[in-house]
């Protein structure tokens, strides 16, 4: 049976150029950075250094001002912790967008229990964050707002610009989780006016396990782990070298190929978009119809549970992610852990439906005859679960003037 | 085929649901939902003698709360009342191989929906001895 990735928004296949850059690392170039008397370690250096000029070029930030972390719920925790201990002295309140990724809102919790006070800015139902409100919530006390780049799940793009202008003029610093658009659409920390910028690798077709947060020359950040003197004393411990190497080179191509790719998927997922609108019926979009990540499609059909779906196109080759709190915390430990997704509760998802939607990320290698053949297995599968489905049978009931049984 | 977390006998109900539909003139109804994700089964049973002779189903939910709702008619069928209110969300679990943890509460939909629709028998067999 043919398989189908249409799942790019949790993770990315390694690029083989990525791949390439990274295996001397591991036996030719052992070196550790720190040691970097002998010529090992200057190996190791200077790639390490390497990586950190392409990774600033991705996002218009000079060298010194990316530091490499294990991932993104690193770079999220290291943003908001740190910048929370260092500038806790000025106030204890943070500003964030309710549709935040975890790493972000559970990051939030212990300083809460701190002292710390949170605003949660809303969304409207396209998922868009209103830069008004963000000025409405800075207070005196505000030391930070974090709003991301974009949500994976609805695939909505904020206007982080908008927000970065304000707190600017508010002096307040900003931060951005870009795990969701780095390397996929431009970013530029100046033009943005962010402060800090929480990259992934693994999203961007280079390897997991390493990430980097952006902090702007003269921002305060205290560490999160005790330790030596790596990553300007921001991140103890010794660098993730063919990781690292493999980010840089991820950046390298990222910076050559996102513009013609981003087209390519806009494409791609318009050709998704219109097609599952013409053949499924009873289906609604979510996200904003326009400033959405290129290639994501995200939607909930009535009376077709989100599980269920994700299995039937599991069964035909087809992986997708679900928001979908059945499929989504199968590994739950418990019914305590079940519940409906955050961000489809913000845009005003009914909470039943909450558990149903379905999200397509396409990638760099998927094509126009994978989006075809994804547009018409759907009718069929969503057919069968209206059919045992009790409230589609009375809807269908409703509908020929007969009456609910 | 077992999918991630569910056995084989899951998916195979899950793709192959026995006794889907409704009875035209079921003995008694039961609707049950589950308000943590909004699922929602009914049960439509036959009873004849004291026997549930036949037992349809319609579900909107997950892979494990298809599969207990098909499994559940299947149990049912052929059992008495009495015996068939006796039926835990549990057995039906068991009969399936197991369920993922977080998965055991869709089973609960199935025997409630049975002690529901038993219920609602009884209510018109009262109805009707009544008149
Ligand atoms: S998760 Fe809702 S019944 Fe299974």
């Amino acid at each position: 049976m043919r398989k189908i990735f249409f799942d790019h928004i949790s993770t990315t296949p390694v690029d083989e150029r990525v791949l390439e850059a990274m295996l001397p690392y591991f036996r030719e170039y052992y070196g550790n950075p720190s040691s970097h008397i002998h010529e090992q370690g200057q190996y190791a250096l200077r790639a390490v250094d390497g990586a950190r000029e392409k990774v600033a070029g991705l996002i218009g930030a000079t060298p010194d001002e990316v530091i490499f972390t294990s991932g993104a719920t690193e770079s999220n925790n290291l943003a908001i912790k740190g910048v929370a201990s260092a500038y806790a002295h000025r106030g204890k309140h943070i500003v964030v967008s309710e549709i935040e990724h975890f790493s972000v809102l559970n990051a939030l919790m212990p300083l809460m229990n701190r002292g710390f006070e949170v605003t949660y800015v809303r969304v409207d139902e396209t998922g868009l964050v209103d830069p008004d409100e963000v000025r409405r919530a800075i207070r005196d006390d505000t030391i930070l707002v974090s709003v991301m780049h974009a949500n994976a799940e609805i695939g909505t793009i904020e206007p982080v610009e908008e927000i970065g202008k304000l707190t600017r003029e508010r002096g307040v610093l900003f931060h951005c989780d870009a795990a969701a658009t780095g390397g996929k659409i431009p970013i530029d920390v100046n033009r943005m006016n962010v402060d800090l910028l929480t990259l992934s690798a693994h999203n961007m077709y280079g390897p997991k396990g390493v990430g980097a947060l952006y902090v702007r020359d003269g921002v305060r950040v205290d560490p999160l782990l005790d330790g030596g003197f790596q990553e300007k004393g921001l991140r103890a411990g010794t660098e993730n070298v063919p990781g690292i190497v493999g980010f840089g080179k991820a950046a390298e191509i990222a910076i050559d190929e996102m513009d013609a790719d981003a087209e390519r998927l806009r494409h791609l997922g318009k050709a998704l978009w219109d097609g599952l609108a013409r053949r499924v019926e009873h289906i609604h979009f979510t996200g904003h119809p326009e400033k959405r990540l290129p290639g994501h499609v995200s939607f909930w059909v009535e009376f077709a549970e989100g599980e269920s779906l994700l299995i039937f196109l599991n069964l035909n080759g087809v992986m997708a992610a679900s928001g979908s709190a059945c499929s989504s915390n199968l590994k739950a430990k418990d019914e305590e852990e079940l519940v409906a997704s955050h961000v489809l509760k913000a845009i005003g998802v009914p909470s039943d439906i909450c558990t149903g939607s379905i999200t397509f990320s396409l990638g760099k290698w998927n094509t126009r005859e994978e989006v075809d053949y994804v547009i018409d297995i759907m009718p069929g599968i969503v057919k069968r679960l209206w059919d045992i489905s009790p409230a589609y049978a009375d809807y269908i009931r409703q509908q020929s003037g007969g009456q609910k049984s | 085929m077992s999918i991630g977390p569910y056995s084989q006998k899951v998916m195979e109900h899950f793709m192959n649901p026995r006794n889907v539909g409704e009875i035209e003139d079921a003995s008694g109804v039961g609707e049950v939902g589950n308000p943590a994700c909004g699922d929602m089964m009914r049960l439509y049973i036959k009873v004849e003698d004291g026997i549930i002779t036949d037992a349809k189903f319609r579900t909107f939910g997950c892979g494990a709360a298809i599969a207990s709702s098909s499994m559940l008619t299947e149990m049912i069928k052929g059992k008495t009342v009495e015996e068939a209110l006796k039926i835990t969300n549990e057995a039906v679990a068991e009969a399936l191989d197991g369920l993922p943890p977080a998965k055991i509460h869709c089973s609960v939909m199935a025997e409630e929906a049975v002690k529901k629709a038993i219920e609602d028998y009884l209510q018109k067999q009262k109805e009707k001895t009544g008149e």
